[in-house]
């Protein structure tokens, strides 16, 4: 969103010397700037920065909490981890959230926003039911999804049952676990974009629809696939990154239904970093799956900024 | 079709569309609160139905409060959210001020940093900052909750964003008053950016009412559980057997924030949009 603007502050930088020719005014609010920024600045280091260079070496090292040694190992780490099935899972799994997490919940959040926006009535109460799940806490939510995917007693099996289908057990097969834990996945992030989607949509300009139906472009489909779908490119763009990168961080519900079972089909990498490191202390192994995590989240990062640049043209 | 039949066509199919969305946003909800008003036996039936035959809400609540100390931990979230937020405002805004309105060198390098530390995803910086806390000695506590949130680069980048908006004549006339800056902040800067704050809050609120990861990294006493550690605990304390007292719980974690939300939803949405957006 901003990062135009950021660019066109950074160039701010002549008014700089300007002020430089009040030394008496100058220098003391210099000191009043650098006893500003210093709090904010030194937990930034500590909490921030110092341990995101921290978790970078630790993966070199065999570091356990509570061993009296540890040593420099380099690549041993990763050599391990790229040595273990677990891993792999692991990250096929996360990959396999992500790619149905995020066209399902981008999809039908734009679906649903098309809806509630093309007509006047009920806008508002639609957008709070649809939004309430992104305030609602997930844990309390996902203790709710799994007795509605109960086997015997859920909602879920009841419909189906009801409807003359097939049950199943949602969350204890290995075959339906990790989509079940996709489908909620879904339902949680599709208000936020939903959201964005009609932030989105009131920004573009009525006289651009007027246009296109000047040109011809008379039905719904012409004019959300000439007018609507182009200018929401940029929106688009960042609802998928932003959605990509939430889905990468899936825990929660792994870790209150599944623990990434049955037989490490909901296996993801937070959950393997979680366990790793919190559960058995292997903080260099740990953190070696925390520079994987964090590798995948900045191409995500990078791959949105380079699109960002390129929607700046057309918008 | 004519025009005027299909215009109430499309009416209806829209609304149709949406009704049937919005049920299945609103299903755990519903089946949550049907559940928790459940007696034991009608929750292990089978046969579904969604009101009870016997209305069991508030023996269920009072279960729920019984077997865990929910007041308790209500008063920990509430204890832990509003601590961080008041702490990340008073990191924040002078920073931010320093970094809209004031001229220093290295002022482009802690911006650069500043946004920077906004792509690092929290669970990047939870071994280092864990293993950091096991080395002071305060794993287990408040502060373990509160510290390593105490600094919010995105708050920072959020209302320097806003203060670049504030006229600098404002700022100057307050300096003739003979304020100090940092005077300037607190009585010039931050009521100009209660916009800001108000939704920055909501953000910092939301997310740390509801986050799971790190107090279940830091935390094991019972006395210390924020809401979403105390509903897991519930669960696998009292897994499979009583879902009536279960929901009933999950019911009061939601709650709070919840009904806030109900009944400022245009703010909290566009509070969330605003600071959602990076």
């Amino acid at each position: 969103m901003s990062d135009g603007s950021m660019t066109i502050d950074a160039a701010v930088v002549p008014a700089r010397t300007a002020r430089r020719t009040q030394p008496a005014h100058g220098s003391r609010r210099t000191y009043a700037a650098y006893a500003l920024v210093t709090p904010a600045a030194a937990l930034m280091l500590v909490m921030l920065l110092g341990p995101l260079a921290g978790v970078i070496a630790l993966s070199f090292t065999d570091y356990q909490l509570g061993a009296p040694h540890f040593s420099w190992i380099g690549l041993a780490n990763y050599q391990d981890l790229f040595a273990d099935k677990v891993f792999w899972t692991a990250l096929r799994n996360t990959l396999t959230y992500v790619v149905i997490v995020v066209p399902g919940a981008v999809v039908a959040g734009l679906a649903i926003a098309l809806l509630i926006q093309s007509g006047t009535s009920l806008r508002s109460l639609y957008r709070t039911i649809y939004f309430l799940p992104v305030m609602a806490t997930l844990i309390a939510m996902a203790v709710v999804w799994e007795f509605m995917l109960h086997p015997q007693f859920g909602l879920v099996n009841g419909l189906l049952r009801n409807a003359g289908l097939p049950a199943f057990a949602w969350l204890q097969d290995r075959s339906t676990a990790l989509y079940a834990l996709c489908a909620i996945g879904i339902w949680q992030a599709v208000g936020f974009n939903m959201v964005l989607f009609l932030a989105g949509l009131v920004s573009i300009p009525k006289q651009l629809y007027e246009a296109a139906e000047i040109d011809g472009a008379s039905s719904g489909w012409a004019r959300f696939r000439l007018v609507t779908w182009p200018m929401l490119g940029p929106v688009t763009t960042f609802v998928v990154v932003i959605s990509g990168i939430r889905s990468f961080q899936v825990f929660d519900t792994v870790h209150v239904l599944t623990k990434g079972g049955p037989s490490k089909s909901t296996e993801v990498l937070i959950h393997t970093m979680y366990t790793e490191g919190f559960e058995f202390f292997r903080s260099g192994y740990a953190a070696a799956i925390t520079v994987v995590f964090l590798v995948f989240v900045l191409a995500l990062t990078l791959i949105k900024s380079r699109l960002a640049d390129r929607g700046v043209h057309y918008t | 079709m004519s025009n005027a039949h299909s215009i109430p066509f499309r009416a209806i199919l829209r609304h149709l569309l949406l009704i049937v969305g919005a049920s299945i946003m609103l299903a755990p909800f519903i089946w949550m609160i049907s559940t928790a008003s459940k007696p034991q036996t009608e929750v292990f039936s089978s046969e579904l139905h969604l009101i009870p035959h016997q209305f069991a809400l508030w023996d269920n609540l009072r279960e729920a409060f019984a077997k865990a100390n929910l007041l308790r931990f209500l008063l920990n979230g509430v204890i832990v959210t509003v601590s961080i937020f008041v702490l990340q405002v008073m990191v924040a805004l002078p920073a931010a001020y320093a970094l809209a309105k004031l001229r220093f060198l290295g002022r482009e390098t802690l911006f650069a940093l500043v946004l920077f530390g906004i792509l690092i995803p929290p669970q990047a910086t939870a071994i280092p900052v864990f293993l950091l806390l096991h080395e002071v000695g305060l794993l287990d506590s408040y502060a373990a909750l509160v510290l390593p949130f105490t600094i919010s680069v995105f708050g920072i980048f959020l209302m320097r964003q806003f203060f670049k908006t504030v006229p600098d004549d404002l700022v100057d006339a307050a300096r003739m008053d003979g304020i100090s800056e940092f005077g300037i902040v607190w009585r010039v800067m931050l009521p100009a950016a209660i916009p800001a704050v108000t939704a920055f809050g909501i953000f910092s609120v939301v997310a740390h009412w509801n986050d799971y990861f790190w107090p279940l990294i830091v935390l094991n006493s019972e006395q210390l559980r924020t809401p979403p550690l105390a509903v897991a605990h519930f669960r696998n304390n009292e897994a499979g057997t009583s879902y009536g007292p279960l929901m009933a719980a999950a019911m009061v974690i939601i709650a709070p924030l919840v009904i806030a939300f109900l009944f400022a939803q245009r703010r909290f949405i566009e509070g969330i949009t605003l600071t959602g957006i990076k």
